[in-house]
């Protein structure tokens, strides 16, 4: 018997809350079901650190610095389907609400007017990734196939999603899923 | 002469709808109950035709429904796939263009904007986004003026000036770099008579203009878009204004 090879899925959250991934974790018992269907690669469930070849890759969140490029281009070279899930992934999202303001003047704000414990200073360790002026969707650094707006997608709407692409059907949500907020 | 007041001879998409002398499209359209998107248009305000999501096909040009009487044998197409596409195109660069952040905006759930999307099923922005710097004026007591969130309908700049009779609004700047400008010597919202009672202060269709104080009232989850379709609450005449 030829035994069903699983789909492959690998998740991360660049510039992002976790938000979308604790969303995926709410589709509770169903949490069965997906295992039933797919191995998990590279996620925060496995810990796994690379992105290995895989069928479907998710990216939460935004690009805010450079380590975010390199995690997502490896997840585009790797991933036949690439999915932007959640506001932040989609438009830069809350954390794109810096745009408007000076990458100095933020720095500014955060570590040298008040000061954290170890005085006044901005970090500048260089294992730290170097942070980008914008914070980008991931559309604008990579091709994306698929969009998942809301903040986050429910989990209903995480899995009629996760199961139309797993089960082979163009992913299709119906308006009342359709949100961004 | 002779000629009937009332014509009949308008389809918009195969459906026949009665119009009268002086009706634009749009009006015969919405009072016939055939949704035609739109965001600029309001019913109770001069139309103005800019955010072009009306865009209907008449005789086969394309047409602005809310600036084009409606007129005898004029054969409509609105609701087709091309027409919604360019719709969909028009919306998704108005989100580019401003700062449109739904998880932070107040007026999600009850934007138009946000709903106009929803309705024509847009996915992400699509275009490159602008991130341009638009200023925030909180100067006045009772309301905040976001101009990251405006598109330009000039639905204030109608209601201030046909309604509350105060010109408190307008537009300057050409391109990329029209921007709604505020009539007074600092430019500041709170150096004008603007008022939290105004008509101006109620009809922006987003949250560029919003009253303070009354930041998530009603929760998310339960505002008008996320229970109803755009099309069913613009079709609504004069459907009473939020608080």
């Amino acid at each position: 018997m030829n035994e069903q090879r699983k789909i492959r899925l690998a998740t991360c959250s660049l510039a992002g809350c976790f938000g979308c991934h604790m969303s995926l974790l709410d589709i509770d018992e169903k949490l069965f079901d997906l295992l039933a269907m797919v191995e998990f690669d590279r996620t925060p469930f496995t810990d796994i650190k690379h992105c290995g070849p895989c069928d479907i890759g998710i990216v939460e969140g935004g690009v805010s610095n450079a380590e975010n490029v390199h995690v997502l281009k490896e997840f585009r070279k790797n991933c036949k389907v690439l999915v932007a899930i959640g506001a932040c992934a989609i438009t830069g999202g809350v954390p794109a609400l810096r745009n408007n303001i000076d990458l100095w003047d933020c720095f500014q704000e955060v570590y040298l007017y008040e000061g954290g414990l170890e005085g006044n200073q901005i970090p500048n360790d260089p294992e730290l990734p170097l942070p980008f002026d914008k914070v980008y969707p991931v559309y604008e650094v990579v091709k994306v196939d698929y969009f998942l707006p809301g903040c986050p997608p429910s989990a209903d709407t995480i899995w009629k999603f996760l199961t139309d692409l797993i089960e082979g059907r163009e992913p299709k949500l119906d308006s009342a899923m359709l949100r961004y907020d | 002469m002779g000629a009937p007041a009332m014509s009949n001879n308008m389809t918009i998409d195969g459906k026949h709808v009665p119009f009268s002398d002086g009706q634009t499209i749009m009006d015969a359209a919405l009072a016939a109950g055939v949704y035609i998107p739109h965001l600029c248009h309001n019913p109770q305000f001069e139309p103005h035709g800019s955010c072009k999501l009306c865009v209907v096909s008449v005789n086969g040009r394309n047409m602005t429904a809310c600036t084009m009487p409606a007129a005898e044998d004029m054969v409509v197409a609105s609701n087709t796939p091309e027409l919604n596409r360019d719709r969909k195109a028009l919306v998704q660069m108005l989100f580019v263009e401003g700062n449109h952040i739904c998880p932070a905006c107040e007026a999600s759930g009850n934007c138009q904007l946000q709903a106009a999307a929803y309705y024509l099923e847009m996915q992400s922005p699509h275009y490159t986004h602008f991130y341009q710097p638009r200023a925030v004026d909180a100067s006045h007591p009772d309301i905040f003026l976001d101009l990251n969130r405006c598109i330009l309908c000039e639905l204030c700049v109608r209601a201030s000036r046909e309604v509350d009779g105060k010109n408190v609004f307008g537009i300057s700047g050409r391109g990329i770099g029209t921007h709604l400008v505020v009539n007074a010597a600092s430019g500041r919202l709170g150096d004008t008579n603007f008022a939290a009672t105004d008509k101006a202060a109620h009809v922006c269709p987003t949250g560029a203009i919003l009253i303070k104080r009354q930041g998530y009232r009603i929760p998310i989850g339960q505002r008008t878009f996320d229970h109803h379709n755009i099309s069913e609450v613009q079709m609504k005449p004069q459907e009473p204004e939020h608080e």
